[in-house]
């Protein structure tokens, strides 16, 4: 039976790759995985299933019938629901409160609405309790309460935009477990994603996008990651690997025991201390909200810190205004590029200007310099590949991908000595990715000092010389990234596991979380990840029995020395994923927010 | 490239040609509603402006307009609304008519000292809700509406006689200024004279241009009006630009009653024209905060001003100009808003489809094997 088909859709839209020609049948009781890089459309096309958007040509059908969308009440009306990358949550409302908002028709708001969401609760074992709030649950858990919500307006398909994005790799098993659960009574969920080995253990079926429209289908028994992989980006992939140190031993950036409060007192950082030397990356991983941001914020010059020093090469900088940091050379790629990274309704040469005011080629004394501005976009157009039909043309205009290879192209433009790269890569294009890894790496060579804050551990572990874990405001771990797992750093996010992260053998039961061990364990048969390099690691994943086995083991192939730089330094993105999901049953998974 | 620097051309024009034909349309029918002929009363202003000595008060009355309208834009420009020109000119004003009246250098300093004097005044009037926003949050709209009610007060408080005050019978006044202040008109015959000052607001409109499109604070400023965000990564510092375009527009504000003080009343009496703040806001609205849009906009407005007392002797009522002002800020709001999302929409279209095309600045074929490949 079939739950959902979508037939010829075409969506021309400004500025991003239009949907083309796009097939998608999902039948009922399955999950059906739709993967594509960034930008490819998946969620255009989903905009458009859900209602938020009209397709321009191509039909959409529900069990069987053919509907026309204008709108997502459209939508939820005919069983479609949308749990979206974003929740959509009032903090300070409890779970009850969250789901009948906007929906008091359905059950009203009192006993039979609590009744209704215990029961769906624990038909699909969200174990969602309707009276905590909102404001009291962890990421995983609003999570549950988002799908839910959608579940509550009686959808019979569930469309998850990238649901794992926000989730640690134990998080997302148990995202798995209440899919299976949904599907076994019927439901049908459509599983955005890009993350490989996550799409291979949990979906049924699978589309891939790329460019805009549907280049194949396939099932996860019959096909393996790279050869999905190199359906979503139809070309040679790309790695973020460093290929060999080119760590100095000369401090660029120390931040000593650096302390950041909340107005309430609440600190935001604590403690923070670390020194990154000339060409040296290091990485900073950790769920989003646990100080990321302030720390950013605090080295760039946007927050003061309450105490603790940091130093710039040989100059305390911790009372310097943002503009200062800025002309001595610190570079800043930010997390929002459109908060903190453009004016979007401004030309790009004027973008160009932004945070450079000061210096060459953007002014003379006080003047404004347009016309060396104006030529010096036009090199960075050309240099960083910014696809633009022009300069005079607004940020707002351009995709995603090609604003923040505008953004990277200013930033290196100035020959920065620390750059601050959070999340450099995050929405752009596999070529851009690639392109600005490489910008790094360049930049690198030449005794940049790189902070590397990202979301993405395959690239935290592919770019960084050190990795650190921040949780809850603390750096709480360090690992060696050519000897670290992303199950590992997971554990460490969750703040399950501190101190310095080495692979060990897993213990006989696997569902230990701890994985702190003393550095002496150091030993020359550590498995490197993201490894996967072997072909014995596609035929183990996917398997959901050998959860237990951390990657690497098992693995013919698998194990390196640290450092080597040997075939095995080719490994694609697409084979790192995989090795990410095998942490599925790792133990502990949800346990933390439920506690929460 | 040109391509898009007309459709920009384009784009500034159609918000204001749409908002004018609308508000003619609507007066049209406030007209015919009121039982009257629609078209006359605009044939007759249009007359009007036909006549040389309406145009010499056309120009008078639009340069003080246009000083008060910059005032508001440079606010504007940097997402700040200075609701408080009115109170500031006022204000400043009435202390260059005073100094005036007291101090009486050479010609040649006694004017420089007249407009610093109104200057700083109006500066520090708005300066008051610059630090109040900066140190305790206050809103600039409620500081500066509340500064303007305290401004009568002190303005009433200074025409006390035994404050500043001299009494032409039933007029307050400060005193006639002393004639070393006055700036000479420039002589148009019958028709009039032209308050020499005029030439003071061009020079502010073009200073005005230069400092925010040339200049480094400019941009600063502009970045800031754009997204406080996004400026304050930049390193621009959000409280200390805050306080500055508070203070330059509290400035420019000051010296938008000059024209007529310096040049023809020659004292701050209870006769000195009240409200250019608040039309300031309307003009900068329709003007788009530009130094030439803020012209013709402060023109126009000078227009309906002075050409709309001859409908009374007509059978119309004046009031119908008011109407229409009135009318033109709601369209302003409206258009301005929908051009500017049109135009948004229009360009990202026109970039898809220039990259769809393969017009691509400067990436050739082997770029992009080369990003692939790597």
């Amino acid at each position: 039976m079939t739950a959902v088909e979508l037939a010829g859709i075409t969506k021309r839209f400004p500025g991003v790759v239009a949907n083309h020609d796009i097939h998608l049948t999902v039948r009922k009781g399955t999950v059906h995985a739709l993967v594509g890089e960034n930008g490819a459309g998946k969620s255009t096309l989903m905009k458009i299933l859900y209602g938020m958007q009209k397709p321009d040509e191509g039909t959409i059908a529900v069990d069987g019938g053919k509907v026309a969308f204008s709108s997502p009440a459209d939508a939820i009306a005919r069983g479609i629901g949308m749990v979206h990358q974003h929740f959509m949550l009032a903090d300070n409302l409890t779970v009850l409160e969250n789901v009948v908002l906007g929906s008091e028709k359905l059950h009203g708001i009192g006993a039979k609405a609590r009744r209704r969401i215990t029961e769906i609760s624990e038909r699909y074992g969200l174990g969602v309790r309707p009276d905590v709030l909102v404001e009291e649950l962890g990421v995983a858990a609003r999570q549950r309460v988002e799908i839910l919500k959608v579940l509550y307006r009686g959808a019979r398909t569930l469309i998850l935009d990238e649901p794992t994005a926000v989730l640690v790799p134990q998080e997302v098993d148990a995202l798995f477990d209440n899919l299976r659960e949904l599907k076994s009574e019927g439901l049908s969920v459509i599983f955005i994603s890009h993350k490989l080995g996550e799409v291979l253990s949990v979906a049924d079926e699978i589309t891939v996008i790329r460019r805009g429209t549907t280049v194949g289908t396939a099932v996860p028994a019959g096909t393996t990651p790279r050869q999905l992989a190199e359906l979503m980006v139809g070309s040679e992939l790309p790695t973020p690997e460093t290929a060999e140190s080119t760590v100095t031993d000369r401090a660029v950036l120390t931040v000593d025991t650096l302390r950041l409060a909340a107005p309430g007192g609440k600190a935001l950082l604590d403690d923070i201390s670390f020194t990154i030397h000339a060409g040296e990356v290091l990485g900073i991983a950790g769920v989003e909200g646990n100080g990321q941001t302030e720390l950013v914020d605090a080295l760039i010059g946007l927050r003061q810190a309450d105490s603790g020093t940091i130093r710039f090469l040989d100059q305390d900088i911790t009372a310097l205004p943002t503009r200062k940091r800025r002309e001595q050379g610190v570079g800043y790629i930010p997390e929002d590029r459109h908060r903190h990274g453009l004016l979007l309704e401004a030309p790009l040469w004027e973008n160009r200007i932004l945070g450079h005011v000061t210096e060459k080629p953007n002014s003379k004394g006080v003047w404004l310099d347009p016309k060396g501005s104006q030529e010096d976009t036009r090199r960075i157009v050309e240099t960083y590949d910014v696809r633009t039909p022009g300069i005079d043309v607004t940020a707002a205009s351009l995709s995603g991908g090609n604003q923040q290879k505008l953004i990277v192209g200013r930033e290196m433009s100035h020959k920065p000595r620390f750059l601050i790269a959070a999340h450099p890569t995050r929405g752009v294009d596999v070529g851009a990715q690639a392109a600005i890894w490489d910008h790094i790496r360049e930049a690198r060579r030449e005794g940049l000092a790189v902070l590397l804050i990202s979301a993405d551990l395959d690239e935290l572990i592919g770019l960084s010389d050190t990795l650190r874990v921040i949780y809850d405001g603390k750096l709480v771990a360090d690992a060696d990234p050519a000897a670290v797992t992303p199950e590992e750093l997971g554990s460490a996010m969750t703040g399950a596991a501190s101190g310095h992260l080495e692979h060990e053998e897993p213990p006989a039961d696997g569902d230990e979380p701890e994985r702190t061990v003393p550095p002496a364990a150091d030993g020359p048969d550590r498995t490197v990840p993201p490894a996967g390099g072997g072909p014995g690691a596609q035929e183990a994943r996917g398997d959901g029995a050998d959860a237990e086995d951390t990657p690497g083991h098992g693995v013919p192939g698998a194990d390196r020395n640290p450092g080597d730089a040997g075939p095995d330094a080719e490994k694609t993105r697409g084979d790192a994923g995989p090795d990410a999901d095998k942490i599925r049953g790792d133990g502990g998974s949800g346990a933390e927010d439920e506690a929460r | 490239m040109k391509k898009f620097d007309k459709e920009r051309v384009l784009l500034a024009v159609a918000g204001p040609v749409i908002a004018l034909a609308v508000a003619f349309v609507l007066s049209a029918i406030v007209l015919i509603a009121s039982g009257k002929n629609p078209v006359e009363p605009f044939a007759l202003m249009f007359e009007q402006a036909g006549f040389s000595d309406i145009q010499v008060l056309i120009v008078n009355q639009a340069s003080m307009y246009y000083i008060a309208a910059l005032a508001v834009a440079i606010g504007f420009r940097m997402n700040l609304f200075n609701i408080g020109v009115d109170g500031q000119y006022q204000l400043a004003a009435m202390m260059a008519a005073i100094v005036g009246a007291h101090a009486n250098l050479p010609a040649a300093l006694q004017i420089p000292l007249l407009l610093l004097t109104a200057a700083l005044t109006g500066a520090f009037w708005s300066g008051i809700a610059g630090v109040l926003k900066i140190t305790r949050g206050v809103s600039e709209v409620v500081a500066t509406i509340m500064l303007n009610s305290i401004a009568t007060a002190v303005i009433g408080y200074l025409w006390l006689p035994d404050v500043f005050g001299v009494k032409i019978g039933n007029n307050n006044t400060t005193g006639e200024m002393h004639e070393s202040g006055w700036v000479p008109g420039i002589d148009m015959g019958a028709a009039g004279e032209i308050y020499g000052l005029v030439i003071l607001a061009v020079v502010l409109g073009i200073g005005y241009w230069l400092v925010l499109n040339r200049t480094r604070f400019g941009f600063d400023l502009r970045a800031s009006g754009a997204s406080e965000s996004a400026a304050a990564a930049s390193g621009v510092s959000p409280k200390r630009m805050v306080l500055t375009a508070m203070l330059l527009s509290g400035g420019l504000a000051g010296l938008a009653g000059l024209p007529i003080l310096l040049g023809d009343t020659h004292t701050y009496s209870l006769n000195f024209p009240t409200g250019i703040g608040f039309l300031g806001i309307g003009i900068a609205l329709l003007g788009r905060n530009s130094p030439v849009g803020i012209a013709f906009a402060a023109l126009l407005w000078a227009w309906l001003d002075k050409a709309s007392p001859e409908l009374d002797f007509h059978g119309y009522d004046k009031e119908i100009a008011v109407i229409m002002q009135g009318l033109i800020v709601l369209a302003v709001v409206v258009s301005y808003e929908a051009v500017r999302e049109w135009g948004l929409r229009r360009q990202q279209r026109r970039v898809g489809a220039e990259l769809a095309a393969g017009h691509v600045l400067g990436a050739t074929d082997n770029t992009e094997k080369e990003v692939a490949g790597r």
